[in-house]
């Protein structure tokens, strides 16, 4: 098959610039198969993150041809033909080398969302019961893979750079999953409010759009935790009738 | 001279999939000072890529199970190679590490009545695998990394471990290096647990990461530690075969367990058609049986499908090899076909095994809800590795632990389906246990920088080579097709012996190997750093190989193709000899107690 041109953003700390390739396409073949073609013939040291070449481990994450993807599941043949490909690391993290980003704040801010916190058990031998349907919201939300496309794309951290005060779509998804947990007794609201600005995600959904496991961050994550928030802190009469039914 | 950066801890856990996870949680928890070095980042290990389940006997669906039918199923899995007290205690512990999971967080699918629900899998005699849809491994390493970020464990992400520090015998640290910055960093602690996962990079097709050079073997090797069983690899029977870029992606065996079938080019379902003895009473023997097995009938029998992974492979192999393959070099492996016996099946696909759905709509194109995927064997896990104490998962090197898959001994010479994932926590958890018991029983470890210093110095040798030396990505690739085509899923004395002569062409190529452009994040770099660990390993699977001259478990040769009762009795132990070479030692197998030999005859029938 047809030799293709690789655009590849090369460099580091944020200096750089694209470097051309070419390589041979293939039947099937994947964006990350390129790269590890230039890889192993014309570019030994060229740096890209990647584990499990299957979409499950979320280390490949780039933006090809300006679009947030996984390189190992973005297919050739769904690029236009005869093009050239561009490939870019994340632009909302500090860069390290080619392809590699620094995601080490993702790491920091998890730390500071307050852990899972279950009720007592609800059997003898230490166990609980949930039924499925209360459960399946959780499941959804459990299926990141912490790619962290929906916080490249996010314009209030790549954007506005607000890392210090927002903790982004893929953490609003983390603390939506530890509220919603039909056994977690902790309560996340205030800090959500104050110390992680919910307040700043103005609904635009390009998280939703870039996420490969198809979560919908913005529906079922973001808005419910939202109204919720809202709930809490602004609307008096909600929480009198909650108080009233004793509720949580 | 190189520089490197101290740092001291009382355990260091090499590797963060489930089983390092569980060891420094386990550790910490005694409240030592624990590290934890990932090679990749955290979260990112090849337990997230596990799909099908975790074993345990608790009896949620089918209320006639019992850790004592789980230990039977695992050893006559195993054939009776395995360390049978790790199998006891695997099958006794791993209902509370699972239920532990749930107290941490996690949230597995459920039962009509709210517990854990449970999955048939291949080899299990009753549905036992917890899983939440086909993604079990990635629920259980997020559990186990949310928890652990709140344990005050020290994490290490992207650093390489290059080799073990020694004071006599005993470990005492790791020389390795981080891969953003190329800095070298020594690891000086009381313990060293290794939980590094397996070795499937050194075959050409398979289900593994890149991740997967066998760098734990390697390095219990060099420091002296025994390994046993390393003729015993797994390929596991149903693997991606089309397109070419996606070879060896694992299929799981979740399919099957869910009622999918598999086909030959003429449309028959040929796993009928060789039952082996010992599993003919639990076997269904048509069609109608096996589907209703599937569905959660009691009274029936299993299909034949879901026979062992090694005997399934080899039927598989049979077919192709027969002219009876699809069209890719597969097989057909079918679970559209349910829609004959199931209203909404296309959803209840999607619903049970989402991951496979998308896997195969976006990677091959082919909607599995409506149309049979193309499979073939692909190597997935090694049951061989380094010889621990089963109670203590501690190696025959004092100081070093080991757990996970590069530890041997639970799956004997062919691991079940589910019992990797319980395999990380019981033993994952004990070997954290007893190495921080160690570190606090022992003086403090005493470090030598000359062995550091030494390490760092060859570590860095590729840089150095003058002329315009062989990139190593060349000799991985030559290494990884060579161990497939002459030490694979069919094997005979020949074409090892060959293998051999190769191994030693190649490692004299590896010592050769160059690499360009500086020490941060060098994929060449770390290319030419795994070359050593996958060459190693390779000789010693080859060794052990050629040693085992009969057929049993994941190991299969053409020219002795039938078990035989002589080997039986042992083990096979390859360890580094006193002149450097790789020396081979046949391991009585201890015994068995009269009670589990009890337990074995009563669940035979
Ligand atoms: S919906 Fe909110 S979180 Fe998502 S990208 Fe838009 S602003 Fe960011
Ligand atoms: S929510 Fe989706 S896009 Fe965001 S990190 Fe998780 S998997 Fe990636
Ligand atoms: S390499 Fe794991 S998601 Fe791409």
């Amino acid at each position: 098959m047809a030799s293709t041109t690789f655009k590849i953003w090369r460099g580091e700390r944020g200096q750089g610039a694209f470097t051309d390739y070419a390589t041979e396409v293939t039947e099937g073949m994947v964006v990350l198969d390129a790269v590890h073609q230039i890889q192993a013939s014309e570019a030994g040291d060229l740096a890209v993150r990647w584990n499990c070449k299957a979409g499950k481990c979320g280390s490949c994450s780039a933006e090809i041809n300006g679009r947030p993807k996984l390189m190992c599941m973005t297919r050739m043949d769904e690029l236009p033909a005869g093009e050239a490909v561009t490939i870019e690391p994340m632009r909302a993290f500090p860069h390290v080398r080619d392809l590699v980003t620094d995601v080490s704040w993702n790491y920091e801010v998890k730390k500071k969302i307050k852990k899972f916190t279950p009720r007592p058990p609800d059997a003898p031998d230490g166990t609980w019961r949930m039924a499925q349907a209360d459960v399946d919201r959780v499941q959804e939300f459990r299926k990141c893979i912490e790619c962290y496309l929906c916080q490249d794309v996010c314009h209030v951290l790549r954007d506005h750079h607000k890392h210090d005060e927002f903790i982004g779509p893929r953490f609003l998804v983390y603390a939506a999953a530890l509220e919603m947990h039909p056994l977690d007794t902790e309560d996340r609201l205030r800090d959500l409010k104050d110390n992680h600005s919910i307040g700043y995600c103005n609904i635009t959904k390009c998280c939703t759009s870039a996420c490969p496991e198809h979560i919908t961050i913005t529906d079922n994550a973001i808005i419910p935790l939202k109204e919720r928030v809202v709930d809490e802190f602004y609307d008096p009469v909600v929480k009198l009738v909650r108080l009233l039914r004793g509720k949580k | 001279m190189a520089d490197f950066e101290r740092v001291e801890h009382d355990v260091l856990v090499i590797g963060a999939g489930g089983a390092g996870l569980r060891a420094a949680i386990a550790a910490a928890a005694t409240g030592v000072r624990v590290g934890l070095v990932c090679k990749s980042l955290l979260g990112k290990a090849h337990t997230v890529m596990a799909e099908g389940g975790a074993a345990a006997a608790m009896g949620n669906v089918d209320d006639r199970d019992s850790w004592r039918v789980h230990f039977a199923d695992t050893m006559r899995g195993g054939q009776y190679m395995n360390n049978w007290r790790m199998a006891e205690l695997h099958a006794q512990e791993a209902p509370d590490r699972i239920r532990e999971l749930e107290a941490w967080g996690a949230v597995f699918d459920r039962t009509p009545d709210g517990r854990i629900l449970q999955r048939n899998f291949g080899g299990h005699r009753y549905p036992r695998l917890a899983h939440v849809g086909d993604r079990t491994g990635l629920e259980m390493i997020r559990t186990l990394q949310d928890h652990a970020i709140h344990q005050g464990i020290d994490v290490h992400m992207e650093v390489t471990v290059i080799q073990l520090l020694q004071d006599g015998e005993r470990v005492v640290g790791a020389m390795a290096y981080d891969r953003e910055r190329g800095r070298f960093r020594l690891f000086s602690s009381g313990a060293v647990v290794l939980a590094t996962g397996g070795i499937g990079r050194a075959f050409d097709i398979t289900s593994n990461s890149w991740e997967y050079t066998g760098d734990g073997h390697s390095l219990a090797y060099h420091a002296g530690a025994d390994l046993i069983d390393m003729e015993f690899v797994q390929f596991h029977p149903t693997g991606m075969v089309w397109p070419p870029s996606v070879r060896g992606i694992l299929v799981t065996e979740g399919v099957r367990g869910e009622g999918g079938v598999l086909r030959n080019s003429e449309g028959k379902r040929f796993m009928f058609d060789d039952i082996p003895e010992n599993y003919r009473s639990q076997t269904a023997d048509n069609e109608e049986e096996g589907w209703r097995y599937t569905q959660g009938d009691k009274s029936a029998r299993r299909p034949p499908e879901l026979l062992t992974r090694d005997h399934v492979a080899r039927c598989i192999q049979r077919e192709v090899r027969e002219g009876r393959g699809s069209p890719h070099g597969g097989v057909y492996l079918d679970i559209a076909w349910i829609k004959e016996r199931l209203p909404k099946a296309a959803e209840h696909i999607k619903k049970k095994l989402p991951s496979m759905y998308h896997q195969f709509m976006q990677l091959a194109n082919i909607d599995i809800t409506t149309t049979p995927m193309e499979v073939g064997p692909t190597t997935h896990y090694i049951m061989g590795g380094i010889r621990v104490d089963g109670d203590s998962q501690m190696t025959s090197v004092p100081g070093l632990f080991a757990a996970g898959e590069c530890a041997a001994g639970l799956h004997g010479a062919n691991r079940l389906g589910g019992n990797s994932l319980s395999d990380l926590l019981v033993f994952g958890k004990r070997a954290g246990e007893y190495a921080a018991q160690f570190a606090r029983e022992q003086p403090a470890p005493r470090v030598e920088a000359g062995a550091a210093e030494a390490a760092a110095a060859s570590a860095l040798a590729p840089f150095e080579r003058d002329g315009s030396p062989e990139a190593p990505y060349a000799i991985q690739h030559e290494l990884q097709r060579m161990m497939q085509d002459l030490v694979g899923i069919v094997r005979q004395e020949g074409e090892m012996q060959q293998a051999l002569d190769r191994l030693a062409a190649l490692s004299e190529r590896a010592q050769h190997a160059g690499v360009h452009g500086n020490r941060e994040y060098n994929p060449g770099w770390h290319t030419a750093l795994d070359l050593r660990h996958l060459l190693t390993v390779s000789e010693a699977i080859t060794l052990a190989a050629l040693e085992r001259k009969e057929s049993r478990g994941g190991h299969f040769r053409d020219d002795y193709p039938d078990k035989d009762a002589a080997y039986a009795t042992f083990n096979i132990v390859v360890r580094r000899g006193a002149d450097g070479t790789m020396q081979l030692e046949r391991r009585p197998i201890p015994p068995m107690p009269d009670d589990l030999q009890a337990i074995i005859e009563e669940q035979k029938s």
